[in-house]
């Protein structure tokens, strides 16, 4: 009974300290009005958006996690070198853009969010679109001589790590 | 010491113009709708990182230091692939993109599918 009284009181609890953390960061103050009006926010805002995000997830080991940010941090900044280089010297006729389709491991919505969003946030490939189900994912490649190795590289480096964080 | 901050400050200024130029260059020069999506993702990643690398460690320099251009770069990190998304998604509806291929599991691309729904 209790249970359930603070499941519906903090519907994502993680969302809330997020919350009191980032209204805290805004205002650049620890002071206590801060907190209190962060917690304020920090329990409003999950209640008013749980109904388009029901599924509380579980079991997220954020030690991995953080890791994964540096990893994908390192990625942008190394692709962002290597397709700066491709746009300013190759022509457009010797660019091979192709799509990518990569089937999916992971099942769970907010891992593979993050996996459309990594794609996306490291140059040269843009997620694009999901599958009616949900089980492949659409990237565009902006220069790639072989779509397969494409694929593997994503599934290898991002998608089996979130797999470890978030199943 | 606050000769070394300025170099510093200078070189991030430096790299996030470089890129923001390359990104705004990249939209020029592609010439498909699908490979000019490629060109802002490198304005919105190390371009606007840098900058506002920059802009933070200007900020401690002068004394009232704060981390809200973390929260900047966050909202934009957590932001900008919405936006890709959807232009992409319009490509794909509008069919001035190749045609991508089928997936290999389920029916159908779930932009596709929505038109075939609407088509019946």
């Amino acid at each position: 009974m209790a249970r359930t009284a603070l499941r519906r009181l903090l519907p994502h609890p993680a969302l809330t300290l997020i919350l009191i953390l980032v209204w805290a960061i805004l205002n650049s103050s620890l002071s206590l009005g801060t907190i209190v009006f962060g917690a304020i926010l920090g329990i409003l805002i999950p209640q008013a958006t749980v109904a388009y995000w029901p599924d509380v997830p579980r079991g997220i080991r954020f030690g991995k996690l953080v890791s994964y940010t540096l990893l994908v941090i390192w990625d942008i900044l190394v692709a962002n070198v290597q397709v700066a280089w491709i746009v300013m010297t190759k022509t457009n006729a010797k660019m091979k853009s192709t799509w990518v389709n990569i089937p999916l491991d992971i099942k769970t919505p907010e891992a593979i969010t993050m996996l459309a969003g990594t794609i996306t946030l490291t140059p040269g490939t843009v997620s694009a679109d999901l599958s009616d189900e949900g089980h492949c994912l659409l990237v565009h490649a902006l220069d790639a001589d072989d779509a397969d190795a494409v694929r593997d590289d994503i599934k290898q480096r991002y998608e089996a790590r979130l797999k470890e964080i978030f199943e | 010491m606050t000769g070394f901050a300025d170099i510093l400050i200078g070189l991030s200024l430096l790299i996030g113009a470089l890129f923001t130029f390359v990104g705004s260059f990249g939209l020029l020069k592609l010439d498909m709708p699908m490979k000019r999506l490629h060109g802002p993702t490198k304005a919105g990643t190390l371009g606007i990182g840098a900058l506002l690398m920059a802009a933070m460690i200007d900020s401690f320099l002068s004394g009232h230091g704060t981390i809200q251009h973390i929260l900047i770069m966050a909202f934009l990190f957590v932001t900008a692939p919405i936006s890709a998304l959807f232009i992409a998604k319009v490509h794909i509806h509008t069919g001035t993109c190749q045609k991508p291929p089928q997936p290999s599991e389920d029916s159908q691309w779930a932009t596709k599918a929505v038109v075939d729904t609407q088509e019946t």
